[in-house]
């Protein structure tokens, strides 16, 4: 029995792969692969221009051409157009070969100027190598050749160089295939074929940058690189981009001690290559003249900050800390922010918070996330988990904007795979289009659209619109969906005018009906998912445990942990604005930007005792310190950044922080001797191993695997102990075929996932909203387990849900804020080739909703909230449901914050016209 | 001139219902835009894109491909003169000459009054009657300078207006296709691929 099992397994084996020889070698290919794949794997190196390993193949170019003898003799053809067949021969050296090639080169070279002296591709060129290594050293032709326009501008960011095409069609796939905003495609085919937009359209893709790397030569030039570098100048390290918590792999290439390029890795379980333009060229604010390199101090009773000493400014914040620690007692002692560093910079502030000032409050969050505690404790998916579900469930803002790749993977799983995609969102988003259904609730009301669709008890009557917008039949729909198979929620928040609790509150119903779901927080700051793990927010201690059940476990390291629960980001602003914050800690937080309750924040940074901010510009909240310490960015420090799946990648240092700026981590131990304590770190890697040691969620990550190849593609840390009992790490060994790890991740998420259900007491969901630390005994709840003395990490589960939907007022429109990819954060705002790409604050009003008011797109409008009042352009927008109002978020100017009411349910607004109704812009009709 | 008016918007409709993918019906609706305006504009461009769901550039890229979709204006009648090899040993160079100094206009360009654009063309699959021109894709095999002097001033006057519409119209009647007919219609229809419109 064993026997014939092992023999029909060994057949199956046999049939799995095809025997090919390659240059006289047998080589084993998988079935359907390409030759110049199943080449390459095995050493031998097709030189090609069009075919490209994550597109589909086109065999544009010719210049893979080979002999390959199917067994109707000997051909040449294209390696990239050719799948492995059993008994093919392939000859990639034989005399006609290398004939074609010469000629395939020979061709390409009539038209191309040869301009390499001046183009950024050369030293880097694979025209350049491949006719080195495979072309014919002299051409015959002697004619003229074509001539277009030198580098014309396709987008703000990218210019092209026509006369160096080689028509391989690369581009143009990408911005159709991979991005799906086909703004750029052959035209004029024929002699004079070129790559151009539409007159007056430009290639204004969110993912530009991608076709400059894949560009074979130098015709596709990037704005912000371009005669910056020579390739052979460059000096690069392997990092992971951090301006989102997607957590792309990159290269970091600098010249002269000046970041010039960020390169997309290619990773299987991560970003396929690609990066997000907004990613690729935000190192621009890295090298900015506005960067602080020195500490500022603000004298008692001064105007302005002055530049002070390192001692100067940390006697000054010990001082300004002590104070406030002895006149009003460590609670009143806050640390807002930490998202945007290392998981180093975040543990070592977690510890400082935690031991030397004795405070619970803090938040890496800006009030603009989910509670930390459903962020680390709901059964977590990854990316890949994500796009191989049978259903997707978006309830969370706009992916395309927030975090661009994940984008890309998850309409790579749509369109090419067949995913279904649910969205729940109150406007239409990027990801609408793809969206098998996508149903529109009212602000406020994502609950009760949720609890129609998946609680089965709930039955929805024939007149009933679930969440105010959809209609019975279309939540039905919908519903069938979610029920069809896996299912994995991609989990954020839609819009910042309204609290996280009803998002939170539809998790728990969710889960409650669906408890195999699984979740993948949409949450933006680079670092966030990492800064929670490390303890930024209030009950909760590094390694994803509640205050209270890691007290015993940590206070044999640390010393003193505080008594009870702190407060959240906006508990934290509530009472400084109260006055009841003797000393507020901005690392890297901009409250006044961030929040969004920008006149709370106001309030609060007037209202705070001491403030100490850790920043590497002034912004318009660390302007407002009594001392400032310039921090190290991106790029100028080592150590790990964690994604929204809980990935741990490493990132390295690549260039000197400006003047006297250091790390977080190394402000936050210089503070701690300062207060007459020692964190005990001397280095990331000292942290490092500290984090593997103390936090559960962490255990077995440590710098030896990051550092091994498996930690190339990132290690998802929450999975490390739970391999250990199955006998070992999970593998994330680079595969070819991404679909199939895919499949593998989920099965393994899902089982986590029904292990989790059933713990443990429920944490109160609505505590992080708490203004004041509730009851210690009666939340932050979790596992009860421990694995070796170690508490386990929390589970989430869902709480009773707050109330109903918010009484609605007909005269109002409701307001909904979300971010765009440029907007005025730090730094886009200090990279010059991203800044004006911010598409300003403009409201988005359905066209219904605007008529009444007699005026169309452009007119200047009055909003008006219980908070505030602002005048924006207004814009006709059918994608805007009726009754609401849409406006992007945290772009310059005045906007969104300034309407927001943190402790309301939704945001109100009324809108009035301020000028002549302007002529509604656009096409006239056809008469 | 430029967005295709709604008669023809509607008739755009129906021709996309014929097709399972609604992208096959570029290049009839390129045919329509040029038949309203003698040429395809930008603006008409952009607003086949809109009908199909596709970006300008799209329609850009196919439509000029194809030389006979004029992407300038050009004048009512134009005028195609072969000077491939059949017509070139035949005479012509000779009769593109001749009508460039009739009409004062070199190949390439239209008539001050708009009336008439020259070009010289590749064969035009007539050799067995060069040397030849075209007015409009309508051939006239054979011919003489003197039968062209009487043509161009036929034109002009309107005296062949029923041989030769103006340019842009493939033919005065136009096909209905019967709806049972068209493709993109009922379950024998293609599948609609995800994330693809129809
Ligand atoms: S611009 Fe570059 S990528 Fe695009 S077709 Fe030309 S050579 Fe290929
Ligand atoms: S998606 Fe996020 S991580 Fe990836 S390149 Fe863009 S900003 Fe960076
Ligand atoms: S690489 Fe095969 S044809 Fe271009
Ligand atoms: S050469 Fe003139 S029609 Fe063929």
């Amino acid at each position: 029995m064993a026997e014939a099992d092992q023999k029909e397994k060994e057949e199956e084996k046999e049939k799995t792969t095809v025997t090919v020889t390659l240059d006289g070698q047998d080589i084993e290919a998988e079935p359907g692969e390409l030759v110049i794949a199943a080449a390459e794997r095995h050493g031998t190196y097709i030189p090609r221009f069009c075919y490209h390993p994550r597109m589909r193949e086109v065999g544009m170019c010719r210049m893979c051409i080979v002999e390959i003898d199917s067994g109707r003799g000997p051909a040449l053809q294209p390696a990239c157009m050719a799948p492995v067949a059993d008994g093919m021969k392939v000859d990639t050296e034989s005399a006609r070969t290398k004939k074609a090639q010469d000629g395939v080169l020979e061709f390409l070279l009539i038209n191309h100027p040869l301009d390499c002296p001046v183009c950024d591709k050369g030293g880097e060129c694979p025209l350049q190598d491949q006719t080195l290594a495979f072309g014919p050293g002299e051409s015959r032709f002697v004619e003229e050749k074509r001539h277009f326009e030198k580098p014309i501008p396709i987008s703000d960011l990218v210019y092209l160089d026509r006369e160096r095409c080689v028509l391989c069609d690369r581009c143009t796939r990408f911005a159709d295939e991979v991005a799906g905003d086909p703004l750029i495609s052959f035209i004029d085919r024929g002699n004079h074929t070129q790559v151009n937009t539409f007159p007056d359209d430009p290639f204004a893709s969110y993912f530009s940058g991608n076709t400059v790397q894949i560009c074979p030569v130098g015709a596709l030039l990037a704005r912000p690189y371009r005669f910056r570098a020579r390739p052979w100048d460059l000096d690069q390290v392997e990092s992971t981009c951090t301006a989102c918590s997607v957590g792309c792999r990159i290269a970091v290439q600098s010249s002269s001690n000046r970041l010039v390029r960020k390169l997309g890795v290619d990773v299987d379980p991560v970003n396929w290559g690609w990066l997000c333009d907004k990613g690729r060229f935000d190192f621009e604010a890295v090298g900015s003249d506005d960067r602080l390199g020195a500490p500022l101090v603000r004298a008692p009773g001064a105007e302005d900050l002055a530049e002070a000493s390192w001692s100067q400014a940390l006697a000054a914040a010990a001082e300004g800390i002590t104070r406030a620690r002895i006149r009003r007692g460590p609670e009143s002692i806050a640390v807002l922010g930490g998202a945007r560093g290392t998981n180093e910079d975040a543990y070592a502030w977690s510890k400082l918070a935690r031991t030397l000032l004795g405070t619970d409050s803090v938040d890496a969050q800006m009030g603009d996330g989910l509670p930390a505690e459903a962020v680390v404790g709901l059964p977590r998916a990854t990316i890949d988990a994500a796009c191989a579900a049978d259903t997707i469930l978006l309830l969370g803002p706009d992916v395309k904007e927030e975090l661009p790749v994940l984008y890309l993977r998850l309409r790579e799983a749509v369109v090419e795979r067949g995913a279904t995609l649910v969205e729940l969102s109150p406007v239409e988003t990027g990801m609408t289009r793809y969206a098998e259904a996508s149903l529109r609730y009212r602000p406020g009301e994502v609950t009760e659209l949720v609890r129609a669709l998946v609680d089965e008890s709930a039955a929805v009557g024939d007149s009933e619109r679930p969440g105010g917008l959809a209609p019975a039949s279309a939540v039905r729909e919908a519903a069938a969906l979610l029920r069809r198979g896996s299912l994995v929620c991609l989990l954020g928040r839609p819009s910042l005018a309204e609290p996280a609790q009803p998002v939170v509150d539809a998790a728990g119903v969710l889960l409650d009906a669906l408890p195999e779901t699984t979740f993948l927080p949409v949450l933006r700051r680079g670092n966030v998912a990492g800064a929670l793990d490390m303890g930024l927010a209030p009950g909760l201690l590094p390694g994803r445990i509640g205050l209270d059940q890691g007290r015993p476990w940590l206070a044999r390291e640390w010393e003193a942990l505080p008594g009870g629960r702190g407060l959240d980001a906006q508990g934290i602003i509530t009472a400084a604005a109260e006055g009841r914050v003797g000393c507020l800690v901005l690392v890297g937080a901009d409250p006044l930007a961030d929040f969004p309750d920008r006149e709370l924040a106001r309030r609060a940074l007037a209202g705070a005792g001491f403030v100490l901010a850790v920043d590497c510009f002034l912004t318009d909240s660390s302007r407002r310190a009594d001392v400032v310490l310039p921090a190290a960015a991106f790029g100028e420090k080592s150590g790990t950044t964690t994604n929204i799946e809980g990935r741990v990648s490493r990132l390295h240092q690549k260039v000197t922080a400006p003047g006297t700026a250091r790390a977080d981590w190394m402000i936050a131990a210089e503070l701690a001797f300062h207060l007459g304590g020692d964190l005990g770190f001397d280095s990331v890697d000292t942290i490092w191993d500290e984090i593997e040691r103390l936090a559960p969620s962490h255990q077995g990550l440590t710098r030896a695997r990051l550092a091994s190849p498996e930690g190339f593609d990132g290690i998802v840390a929450g999975t490390v102990h739970d391999a250990e009992t199955h006998g070992g790490p999970p593998s994330m060994a680079q595969t070819d075929s991404p679909g199939i790890q895919g499949a593998l991740a989920h099965t393994k998420v899902d089982t986590l996932a029904s292990s989790a259900m059933g713990t443990a007491d429920k944490p109160d969901p609505s505590s992080g909203l708490a203004m004041q630390p509730p009851d210690p005994s009666g939340g932050g709840g979790g596992g009860t387990g421990t694995v070796a003395g170690r508490p386990a990490v929390l589970r989430w589960t869902p709480g009773p849900s707050a109330g109903g939907p918010p009484p609605l007022d007909r005269y109002s429109l409701r307001l909904v804020t979300s971010r765009r990819l440029y907007d005025d954060g730090t730094f886009v705002h200090h990279s010059p080739s991203l800044a004006p790409l911010a598409p300003g604050a403009r409201l988005g009003v359905n066209p219904a909703d605007l008529a009444p008011l007699g005026v169309g797109t452009g007119a200047r409008v009055q909003v008006t909230s219980g908070r505030g009042r602002v005048v924006l352009e207004a814009v006709a927008d059918p994608g805007v449901p009726q009754g609401s109002v849409a406006l992007a978020w945290n772009q310059p100017g005045p906007g969104a914050a300034d309407l927001i009411d943190v402790t309301l349910a939704v945001t109100e607004v009324r809108l009035e016209t301020l000028s002549v109704p302007a002529p509604t812009s656009g096409r006239g009709s056809d008469a | 001139m430029g967005r295709l008016t709604s008669e023809n918007v509607e008739l755009a409709r129906e021709i996309i219902d014929r097709y399972p993918r609604s992208r096959s019906a570029l290049i009839p609706l390129l045919h329509v835009a040029q038949e309203q305006d003698g040429w395809v504009s930008t603006e008409a461009m952009s607003h086949i894109a809109e009908l199909l769901g596709l970006t300008p550039v799209e329609v850009l890229g196919t439509a000029s491909f194809y030389g006979m979709f004029k992407r300038e204006p050009v004048g009512r009648y134009v005028v195609s003169v072969c000077t491939n090899i059949s017509c070139l040993l035949l005479g012509g160079e000779e009769l593109l000459e001749h009508c460039e100094a009739r009409l004062g206009v070199k190949a390439g360009a239209t008539t001050p009054d708009g009336v008439f654009t020259l070009e010289d063309v590749e064969c035009i699959a007539a050799c067995t009657d060069a040397p030849c021109l075209q007015v409009n894709y309508r051939f006239f095999l054979n011919i003489t300078h003197d039968e062209v002097d009487r043509l161009l001033d036929d034109l002009r006057a309107g005296r062949r207006d029923e041989e030769v519409p103006p340019h842009g119209t493939l033919t005065r009647v136009r096909p209905r296709v019967p709806a049972e007919r068209w493709s993109g219609h009922g379950a024998e229809g293609l599948p609609v691929l995800p994330g693809q419109s129809r």
